[in-house]
């Protein structure tokens, strides 16, 4: 493996980290006049970004010839899925900001580069082959992060979203950071595979309290329970289009971080992680459908919504066979879009002045005054709740079956239970923007391009969908395949 | 003869001290950032322990980075710090909660 090979495999990281550094150079000079060029640029990179990963996907790299530099990147069909995803709705989050932050004189030239540099981090997260590499990922998303929910200064909450999460992110890669000082001391390697081979013949207490730390590191970024208690503030307070950043990218990138870091690292020895992930799968379900209940403001409610779906994600990671992994890459897709979709109608709750609507109440009746925004808001309720023949349902049956097939069904079973209490607050958002009286407030004009990213997410999550599920659900295989050789 | 665990022991030690530190702490904001510079400087401590008594460089390059991210996130936690302060004129970890639920 020379330099040269290594150089090719990361092009899309080489094309975001220039890019990303030309547009700040720009932005220095143009200041927040050159906001809207530098937002189009940032989104054409993204874009091609994407297209750069997608031969390794429908190529279905894996093996020696996708690791670069000595093992410590993972150009393989697994890293472009992730980054696929995360580049796309990197760069719908671009798209969907300029007509909010308008509104408050607020569109700043650093926003896409933020969201530039964030990608780029997460993109590394998924391709990390290395806890070095993992956790220069990690940062580099984390840091993009914290300014990005602290970014609209004229709100108070924002800034209190921003000191919310800077202070608790930085202690959940505090955590992950002293679990991975254990795993390299009682492994004596940095590498997943140098991991892999350490442990192979049985696991040391010293690695076992290691797999523990990083696990709570990593439940803290993917916001399972127990360590969720960030996510509705932060999912409040930050501007609603960072909020759809923060709900879908990171998600995706910090998930395929801990699908890479337990299948790989400790796939021989599911035994030691399998049961913390149980616990922590239940207990994201339930925490997230009981909190969802009483909330008032609906991001909150998207909030505990996303914790919820972790929870269910996290089955596919419980039961640790390829199939499982294969399940959680395909709700994953499809989780992008129900919540892209979901925050992008919030967005496009406004009243007559343009002044943002997140109070639940004042949704009464928008089937009479909205109908269209009404039906999207239904189609990605009743989605997000997993009823056929919404496309959600179908994330949520291939989970399912792989915990059955895996034989966790006592795990299946509680999990779909759960799921029942989940759909409860749903439907009461469905009940209430389709029979109460309406309330008048959600008049406010809509952007066209968040008419039009909604579209695209309703279509993706409708019953039309289902016409994808063959194709998606190859490259979901593919991509398990690549991360799963080893099991 | 001090071997390798009597490092972790330390570095466990401070990290507790780091996690009790934004734990119980009530007073102030600067004092969290305190607490995660101390978490960082356990994980750093055994980093380097482990690294001198494994006999491999790897430790020691992490332990760099790991400083060098530090002082990145130092300076973003407090340039975050300067804006909620100018929004709210305080800093004390029990006013920071205007978002409840």
């Amino acid at each position: 493996m020379d330099w040269v090979q290594s150089l090719r495999l990361i092009a899309p990281e080489e094309t975001l980290s220039i890019v990303g550094l030309v547009l700040l150079l720009v932005a220095a000079w143009g200041g927040d006049k050159a906001a809207r060029l530098i937002s189009i640029l940032a989104v054409a990179a993204l874009v091609a970004a994407t297209f750069m990963v997608a031969p390794a996907l429908c190529g279905g790299a894996m093996g020696p010839d996708t690791s670069a530099f000595f093992g410590q990147f993972r150009a393989d069909a697994f890293a472009s899925y992730g980054k696929i995803l995360i580049y796309l709705s990197a760069a719908a989050s671009l798209v969907i900001a300029p007509a909010f932050f308008e509104r408050y004189n607020a569109m700043r030239a650093e926003y896409p580069i933020l969201v530039l540099f964030a990608a780029l981090g997460m993109g590394i997260m998924v391709s990390a082959g290395d806890l070095l590499t993992l956790y220069i990922g990690l940062e580099m998303n984390s840091l993009a992060a914290y300014v990005l929910a602290a970014f609209l200064r004229v709100d108070g909450r924002s800034a209190e979203a921003g000191l919310k999460y800077f202070v608790l992110g930085a202690l959940a890669s505090g955590i992950l950071l002293f679990g991975m000082s254990l795993i390299y001391g009682f492994t004596g390697s940095t590498s997943f595979s140098g991991i892999n081979a350490a442990i192979s013949g049985g696991v040391s207490h010293g690695v076992v309290f290691g797999v523990v730390f990083m696990l709570a590191g990593l439940a803290f970024k993917i916001s399972a329970v127990p360590f969720h208690m960030w996510t509705p503030d932060v999912y409040e307070g930050a501007p609603t289009p960072v909020t759809t950043f923060f709900a879908t990218a990171p998600k995706v990138a910090a998930l395929g971080l801990t699908m890479r870091v337990m299948l790989d690292a400790f796939g021989d020895q599911a035994q030691v992680w399998q049961q913390i992930v149980v616990f922590v799968s239940l207990a994201s379900i339930v925490v997230g459908a009981l909190g969802a209940i009483g909330q008032r403001n609906i991001k909150r409610l998207m909030a505990y919504s996303s914790i919820n779906n972790v929870g269910f994600m996290l089955v596919g990671l419980a039961v640790a066979t390829p199939q499982g992994a294969s399940a959680m890459l395909f709700y994953l897709a499809t989780y992008v879009a129900m919540s892209m979709g979901g925050f992008v109608a919030i967005l496009m709750l406004k009243d007559a002045d343009g002044e943002a609507v997140e109070d639940i109440a004042s949704l009464a009746g928008l089937s009479r005054t909205r109908p269209m925004l009404a039906l999207a808001l239904a189609v990605i309720m009743f989605s997000l709740a997993g009823i056929p023949p919404l496309f959600g349902f179908w994330g949520k049956l291939l989970v399912f079956k792989a915990a059955v097939d895996g034989g966790m069904i006592a795990l299946a079973a509680l999990g779909f239970a759960a799921s029942v209490i989940g759909a409860f607050y749903y439907l009461k958002v469905v009940k209430i923007v389709y029979f109460d009286e309406p309330a008048d407030v959600v008049t406010g004009e809509s952007d066209v391009w968040h008419k039009a990213i909604l579209a695209v997410c309703c279509v993706f999550i409708s019953p039309l969908g289902f016409l994808l599920t063959g194709w998606l659900g190859r490259l979901a295989d593919t991509a398990a395949q690549a991360l799963t050789a080893a099991i | 003869m001090i071997g390798v665990e009597h490092y972790v022991v330390v570095s466990s030690i401070l990290f507790v001290l780091g996690v009790l530190g934004i734990f119980l702490n009530r007073k102030n904001v600067i004092v969290i950032l305190m607490a995660i510079e101390l978490i960082l400087l356990a994980v750093n401590l055994n980093l380097v322990a482990f690294s001198a008594f494994l006999g491999d460089l790897t430790g020691q390059i992490f332990a760099m980075f790991v400083l060098t991210v530090a002082a990145g996130e130092a300076a973003v936690g407090l340039a975050i710090l300067v804006i909620y302060f100018r929004g709210r004129g305080t800093i004390a970890v029990d006013d920071v909660n205007r978002m409840k639920g």
